[in-house]
């Protein structure tokens, strides 16, 4: 089997310094080829979750940078307490690796559904949240947040670019991919192929379109938020996550730390979950397709002109 | 070892205690938890680390899982000299960094702690990186025999012996009290070094009072073993203090100022104190 790119830019980085420790909880798919190439700064520790974070955290105490992967729903959830008062109170350099967050458990059903895992993240202190849009998303980041002095939850999306992203990466700044003026869209992660799909449904039926990919939502670009709510006449989040303590909360937080008002449709997944099937099927069963999002934000923008 | 080195571990402990006891007024503290393992910290930190301070480099690293028992910690490092005294009377005031639980940034604490099961597994990563930077470094982790019932204490021990940690000691504070109750009445742990040894580790059980057969089970089981090594010390809760010694429901204590006193003379041998302050239950 062949090495992805994000296996091969994490190998790269831990060869290159040997602080660096790779790790896992048993969840090898993303970095299968790593314990060849880092032979003893590659860490399993079995299904232990708890243990995998615990462990890190010592590492870390001593200087060493792990990098601990583990299936989202697991490491978030089962760790959350080792996460919260290990790395997070001890502000620890450990960086947290979430496999199939989100839509990206496609068939596992609920319980590896990752629905609240950067809510949880974004609760613990000092903890960073990286949401990469792809794996260029993802590659064009990586350094700048494994380099971070502070712990870092990054939620793992290796799905294929949909669009040449902007090569600027900054820890904390969103990244402006369409700038119209109707419809401001918020978005991160593995849905952001389909909205930009759905901004150009949008775009073709005449409505011009604000697009913002938010990269990371912990330091989140509060900057790029308030521009977003200025630009366009109705703001939309996008996420497959829950809208509570996700991209459509921060916002909300944000709008009303600057006493600031605006029509908002928040698009996300309900608390029940998602109905298990192959990616493109749980996009067709919840209502999240580009043309299903094209017509939500279609929707409730002529709501608005009425 | 010479009957000169235990008196003078001796000496150190009934200081320690005395310390500890001192913290266990205007609030409290966790008196009882912290008295079965004074001996323990006393031993390890007078005879066994290699600890020239907390800043020493080269240190062997005491990892406090058993959180709670921090006084006991705060009294050794008192006796060790980098702990001001004057601090300890602070322990529950908002202007010093000293509380109920270890707090990093008091110098001497390795990590912060106070939720139980956590600290094995960090001390898996201490032990991990001192095995590969080829160090002689040791790592021990104290924790509480009721904090054997977190799973997470045992995932950690799984992992220890996967990576052959024999640089790894854990060190149980066997006074057979949890919180609440007995721990052989709640949830039983016997036979509790056969479970450590199943896991994979070198164990030994030892009368945790006994200076000498401390140092002799830390000089012998385990060394170089490949395995991580677990001792099972036999403590008392409230070893010291016939008066409170052996009792469940002496754990966290809160005592007047005169009962303070009283307890002071029954440490140093003289007549029982009496108690009438009420019993405090904190979990």
């Amino acid at each position: 089997m062949k090495s992805g790119r994000y296996e091969e830019a994490l190998r790269e980085i831990a060869e290159a310094d040997d602080r660096y420790v790779v790790m896992t909880a048993e969840n090898r798919a993303p970095i299968r080829h790593l314990p060849e190439a880092l032979g003893e700064r590659f860490v399993d520790v079995g299904i232990a979750e708890q243990t995998l974070v615990g462990t890190a955290s010592g590492l870390a105490l001593r200087g060493r940078i792990p990098v601990a992967h583990g299936l989202a729903s697991f490491l978030t959830m089962r760790a959350f307490e080792f996460i919260r008062t290990d790395v997070g109170v001890g502000n620890l350099p450990v960086k947290l690796v979430g496999s199939v967050a989100g839509l990206l458990s496609e068939a596992n059903g609920p319980t590896h559904q990752a629905l609240e895992d950067v809510a949880l993240m974004r609760l613990v202190p000092n903890m960073g949240v990286f949401c990469p849009a792809d794996e260029e998303d993802l590659l064009l980041g990586l350094e700048a947040v494994l380099a971070s002095p502070q712990p870092f939850y990054i939620r793992l999306n290796t799905r294929p670019a949909a669009v040449a992203h902007d090569a600027r990466f900054a820890l904390g700044r969103a990244e402006l991919v369409l700038d119209g003026s109707d419809v401001a869209i918020l978005t991160y992660g593995t849905l952001f192929s389909e909205v930009l799909r759905a901004a150009r449904l949008l775009e073709s039926s005449g409505l011009s379109v604000w697009l913002v990919n938010l990269r990371s939502l912990k330091p989140i670009d509060e900057q790029a938020v308030l521009e977003a709510v200025s630009a366009a006449r109705l703001l939309v989040t996008v996420e497959d996550h829950l809208a509570s303590g996700g991209l459509a909360s921060t916002v909300a937080e944000i709008l009303v730390a600057h006493r600031r008002t605006t029509r908002l449709l928040p698009i996300s997944l309900p608390q029940r979950g998602f109905v298990p099937a192959l990616y493109d099927e749980v996009l067709e069963a919840e209502g999240l397709t580009s043309t299903h999002i094209a017509d939500r934000i279609r929707a409730a923008f002529s709501e608005r002109e009425e | 070892m010479s009957p000169e080195t235990r008196q003078e571990l001796a000496f150190r402990a009934l200081r320690v205690r005395e310390h500890a006891l001192r913290m266990a007024t205007a609030g409290g503290c966790f008196l009882g938890a912290s008295l079965s393992c004074v001996d323990l910290l006393v031993f390890l930190y007078f005879r066994f680390l290699r600890f020239r301070g907390p800043d020493d480099p080269d240190r062997d690293f005491l990892l406090l899982s058993k959180g709670h028992d921090v006084p006991a910690l705060y009294g050794t490092f008192v006796e060790l000299g980098h702990l001001d005294p004057a601090r300890l009377k602070n322990h529950l005031s908002a202007s010093d960094a000293i509380y109920w639980h270890p707090n990093r940034r008091v110098p001497g604490v390795e990590f912060h702690s106070g939720s139980l099961g956590h600290l094995l597994s960090v001390g898996v990563g201490v032990a991990l990186d001192a095995k590969w930077r080829g160090e002689g470094r040791r790592v021990v982790v104290l924790m509480g025999d009721g904090e054997c019932n977190e799973g997470s204490v045992w995932e950690a021990l799984l992992v220890a012996s996967a990576h052959h940690l024999d640089n790894l000691i854990v060190l149980i504070d066997r006074n057979g009290m949890q919180a609440n109750a007995p721990t052989e009445e709640l949830i039983p742990l016997e036979p509790l070094e056969e479970k450590f040894r199943a896991f994979g580790a070198a164990t030994r059980t030892v009368d945790g009072h006994d200076f000498g057969a401390l140092e002799e089970a830390f000089s012998d089981v385990g060394v170089g073993s490949g395995r991580p090594r677990a001792i099972v010390a036999r403590t008392v809760r409230g070893k010291g203090l016939p008066s409170l010694e052996g009792r469940v429901d002496r754990w966290f204590c809160d005592f007047s100022p005169d009962e303070i006193e009283q307890l002071l003379e029954e440490l140093r041998g003289g007549a029982s104190a009496l108690i009438e302050s009420e019993v405090r239950v904190v979990r």
